[in-house]
């Protein structure tokens, strides 16, 4: 077994890189938990999270992914996107199966040409993979900056468990030097097993999932791996980090895995936003992590590990600079993007979200 | 065929930039290489800020061909911050009631797909949406 003498080794570049840029995005359409189960189960039964949101219909992960990497750059003091030489957008709705997502963002960004662009896929950690792709990228020294996205207008089959949480949103990190980061990234670690616990098949509209399975072997294994592995071998504890943020599918799944880490609710409760916006998939774990950006003051240490299905779990460790208090007016934060709401019925949501058969 | 004429738009279509005259500095959009102020050239790229006003506007429900996904929908002329005027369709209205002067900001969406509707090339481009984060605009003026 090769985990029994794998030694865990922390991800850190011979160059400090930080987040030099960041930016949410959250389409402004509400969906009740309560109205998908007065549809399903007559209002019977407990619902997992309070709302979650929808796209408009004339959203996608690539219309969500530019306004977010805006904000990024808005942030990023001056910044010429020329100089940006990887656009990555991690995400499991790209709105095509074949032509980058990650040129249209290029395009309207004004990053092209002299780019790397790609589109990763790994479940809900699709973002995370970039942005450790992107700390390399610039820890190495060959680029000054890399854009990684995590966004997803994520679906779940009609009346299926999934449908009360599949939601849209995510968020843009602008990774860079770490003498000009708002959060210089102190490592990453990694968590990778094969388990088949959710997954979608080409050309499936839905995905499936091994139902009680994506909890203990998949969801809770990685993250608590990952996130142990990671204390080790940077001899922290949950008591170094202010704040502490994790994938989130639900509320309960994030709230009990932080608990038995060792966290107290004031550390993870600021990153916990699935209640309010739903599970966004690729965005989920950085769109926590950008609502703990909009608070955060120096000094303070976050500690970040998503989960993918597949699956596997990276682990970020985080510090903030003095330079995150000022350039994080120059966004809306990810909790004014919470605070816009329109809620929608359910045959509204099932019109946009193409639910209807019309022929 | 209507693709490469998509893919030549493509830049002032997702991020509205349009061109700046350098002899009387008039911005210029759609860019036409011509300054319609004073005739001369002007071929220098500007990227417009996004925010203005609403001017007119109109209701669509009978939606020419291939629109009819996103039928009723809102179609307004906007004056731009920088001056020009621009049509384009209004989103993320919700309940919220449109109003002439009301200030709007530029967002890229999703237009239309291109043809048929589930295998066409998507085609995006600036919408307007009424101005959410006034805090911000305040600080950019
Ligand atoms: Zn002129």
């Amino acid at each position: 077994m090769s985990e029994t003498h794998a030694k865990p080794r922390l991800l850190t570049p011979s160059r400090p890189v930080g987040i030099v840029g960041y930016g949410a995005y959250v389409p402004r359409y509400r969906l009740p938990a309560q109205e998908i189960s007065r549809v399903w189960t007559g209002g019977m039964g407990g619902t997992p999270i309070q709302e979650k949101s929808v796209p408009g219909p004339d959203e996608d992960t690539a219309t969500m992914s530019i306004e977010a990497a805006r904000n990024a750059l808005a942030r990023a003091g001056d910044v010429d996107p020329a100089e940006i030489r990887a656009v990555w957008v991690g995400s499991e709705s790209h709105p095509y199966a074949v032509k980058p997502t990650s040129t249209i963002v290029a395009e309207a960004l004004g990053i092209v040409p002299y780019t790397q662009a790609g589109d990763w896929e790994f479940a809900c950690k699709a973002g995370t993979e970039a942005m450790v792709a992107a700390m390399g990228f610039v820890g190495s020294g060959m680029a000054d900056y890399a854009l990684a996205i995590g966004m997803d207008t994520a679906q779940g089959r009609p009346g299926d468990a999934l449908e009360y949480t599949a939601a849209a949103g995510g968020a843009a990190y602008l990774i860079g030097p770490a003498e000009e980061a708002l959060a210089v990234i102190e490592g990453s670690l990694s968590y990778v097993t094969d388990t088949p616990d959710f997954w979608r098949r080409a050309y499936q509209k839905y995905p499936e999932h091994g139902q009680r399975f994506t909890g203990e072997p998949a969801y809770f294994k990685h993250i608590t791996s990952a996130a142990r592995a990671f204390f080790e071998v940077t001899g922290t504890g949950p008591q170094d980090y202010r704040f502490a943020v994790f994938h989130q599918p639900n509320t309960k799944f994030p709230t009990r895995v932080a608990t038995s880490l060792g966290f107290s609710r004031e550390q993870f409760e600021t990153g916990l936003l699935v209640p309010r916006i739903g599970n966004t998939y690729s965005g989920a774990a950085i769109i926590g992590l950008s609502a703990i950006l909009d608070v955060a003051e120096p000094g303070d240490r976050i500690l970040m590990v998503s989960f993918g299905s597949g699956a596997g779990s990276d682990a970020f460790g985080l510090r903030v600079t003095e330079r995150l208090p000022a350039r994080r007016q120059r966004a809306p934060f990810t909790q004014e993007y919470i605070a816009r709401r329109t809620e929608i019925d359910y045959a509204t949501y099932a019109r946009w979200r193409g639910k209807l058969v019309l022929k | 065929m209507e693709i490469s004429r998509h893919w030549r738009l493509k830049k002032q279509r997702y991020a509205l930039i349009g061109e700046v005259c350098p002899h009387c500095e008039a911005k210029i959009f759609p860019p036409r290489d011509v300054c319609p102020e004073c005739g001369d050239e002007a071929k220098t790229e500007f990227a417009f800020s996004g925010r203005g006003k609403v001017y007119s506007y109109t209701t669509v429900q009978n939606a020419p061909q291939g629109y009819a996904d996103a039928a009723p929908y809102t179609v307004a002329l906007v004056q731009l911050d920088e001056g020009p005027m621009v049509t384009a369709q209004l989103t993320d209205l919700g309940s919220q009631k449109v109003e002439i002067g009301m200030p709007v900001e530029m967002v890229t969406r999703r237009l239309r797909s291109e043809g048929d509707q589930e295998r066409g090339m998507l085609v995006y481009s600036y919408k307007f949406r009424p101005a959410e984060f006034q805090r911000l605009a305040v600080a950019a003026d």
